[in-house]
């Protein structure tokens, strides 16, 4: 994530135009950012409680809160998703929401980075407003890259990328925040048909009325 | 004349890394020459020497345990890298046996380690790891952030003594503090000693003696339920 002349495109990036310090690069445990890539299985043969364990130990200096942050990285992740997490289960056992919500758990409380960095996080498989209300409690800079409008709506800033680079940085404006509201409104109701079809429903047209 | 010894499991990522840091010692005005030490398949030699044009050579082990015949072959392969002319002479070895480390002081070793694998890996690797002076972690582009985080907990509570660096080896991310350190490295000395001890004794097993059970050998021997003892004169 910070590049130093040393990825295909030979870019560098700065902090307030300066080189990073060299610690966020050659330690991970000390980079401010955490990533949440798209991964949808872990490859690591531990158990939940002990890689959270393991993790935590890394990322906080005091020992006596690594249990307490593995429960509430436990608790925030089964947040997210329909089938809880149990400590037990090895983490390549966690199906492909599992394990994006445990990503997210594990990058907001137990990393504690100021900066997350989440890849489309539409495409996980969890509760996606409810991880956007939990993250935003936890008051940090989000930057998803989404190409979902209710979530692009919901932040304070949008970067637009073009050619590889940033070509415009975007406040949302008083008439987004508006279609903000029905955009909201068209997506629950997106999310009621899909629920009553995998429920095995049959729709009627009074369901689609407000889309139009 | 600088040594860079590169060991690993098989597929861990060894050539890949290689290849980068060639591409880069290369830019950066260097001569290398590459060899590879394998059992009985290589073929990096010809791949180095296509896209590099440089002096390579390969050497299969056969009956011997890489490691131990890169012992033997060593002392050879750097008078041909300075009769090429070469400044640094990069070495890829298999390393198969987990017993024992092909690393020399006064060379740089280099453990190539897969960031897809266990995370018992770093306790079973042994010596491979735990004499190496940097562990190179490779495919981290496979795994989660905090996979890779963790993965590294694993390597240092291993080998504590050991750098860590993670690479993509796949685009040569990361790469840059290795060829650091090679470009960094003394020229070897006029003697060379192995890094760390051997394993103990030769088995009758390996002067190919094929009866299975402890009672049909000589020497040093070992039963499930025993330790290691002495069977014999
Ligand atoms: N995704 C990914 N693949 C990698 C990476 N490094 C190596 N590979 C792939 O892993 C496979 C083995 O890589 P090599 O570099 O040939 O491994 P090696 O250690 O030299 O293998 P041997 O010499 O046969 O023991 C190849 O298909 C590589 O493309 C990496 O960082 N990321
Ligand atoms: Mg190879
Ligand atoms: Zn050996």
């Amino acid at each position: 994530m910070f590049a130093a002349g040393d990825t295909p495109t030979g870019r560098h990036v700065l902090i307030d135009g300066k080189i990073p310090p060299a610690v966020y690069r050659d330690n991970p445990s000390c980079n401010p950012i955490a990533l949440i890539t798209q991964h949808t299985n872990f490859l690591s043969d531990l158990s939940v409680r002990e890689f959270l364990r393991v993790h935590a130990g890394i990322r906080c200096p005091d020992p006596s809160q690594v249990e307490r942050l593995v429960h509430e990285s436990v608790e925030f992740a089964n947040q997210l998703t329909g089938e809880p997490i149990i400590m037990d289960n090895t983490m390549t056992e966690l199906s492909g929401g599992q394990t994006r919500a445990m990503l997210i758990a594990d990058a907001t409380i137990i990393c504690n980075t100021p900066i997350v960095l989440l890849d489309e996080v539409e495409n996980a498989g969890i509760h996606r407003t409810r991880a956007l209300e939990l993250l935003r409690k936890h008051r940090k800079i989000f930057i998803f890259v989404t190409h979902d409008p209710r979530i692009a709506l919901l932040s304070d800033y949008r970067l637009v990328l073009e050619g590889g680079c940033i070509t415009k940085v975007l406040t949302i404006t008083d008439e987004e925040k508006l279609c903000a509201v029905t955009v909201t409104r068209w997506d629950d109701m997106y999310t009621a048909l899909r629920e009553k079809i995998r429920l095995g429903r049959t729709l009627n047209l009074s369901d689609v009325e407000g889309l139009a | 004349m600088k040594l860079v010894i590169c060991a690993g499991p098989a597929t861990t990522g060894k050539t890949s890394v290689l290849r980068h840091v060639t591409k880069k010692l290369l830019a950066a005005g260097e001569s290398v020459a590459f060899l590879k030490i394998d059992v009985q398949y290589a073929d990096e030699d010809e791949l180095f020497a296509r896209e590099f044009g440089i002096p390579t050579r390969k050497c299969y082990s056969g009956e011997l345990c890489p490691d131990h015949c890169s012992v033997m072959v060593l002392g050879d392969a750097l008078r041909w890298a300075e009769h090429q002319a070469c400044g640094i002479l990069l070495v890829e070895t298999a390393g198969l046996c987990l017993r024992c480390a092909p690393y020399a002081d006064g060379g740089l070793g280099i453990a190539v380690l897969e960031a897809t694998s266990g995370m018992n890996l770093p306790l079973k690797v042994g010596p491979i790891l735990s004499l190496a002076d940097i562990a190179v972690v490779t495919k981290i582009d496979l795994v989660s952030q905090a996979e890779r985080e963790v993965f590294r907990a694993r390597i240092q509570a291993a080998a504590p003594e050991v750098r860590v660096r993670e690479v993509n080896a796949l685009y040569g991310i990361g790469v840059d503090p290795l060829v650091e350190m090679i470009r960094n490295t003394p020229e070897v000395p006029a003697l060379l000693q192995l890094r760390g001890n051997p394993p103990v004794g030769t088995c009758t097993i390996c002067v190919g003696k094929k009866e299975i059970g402890w009672e049909k050998h000589f020497g040093v021997v070992r039963p499930l339920e025993n330790d290691l003892f002495y069977r014999g004169e």
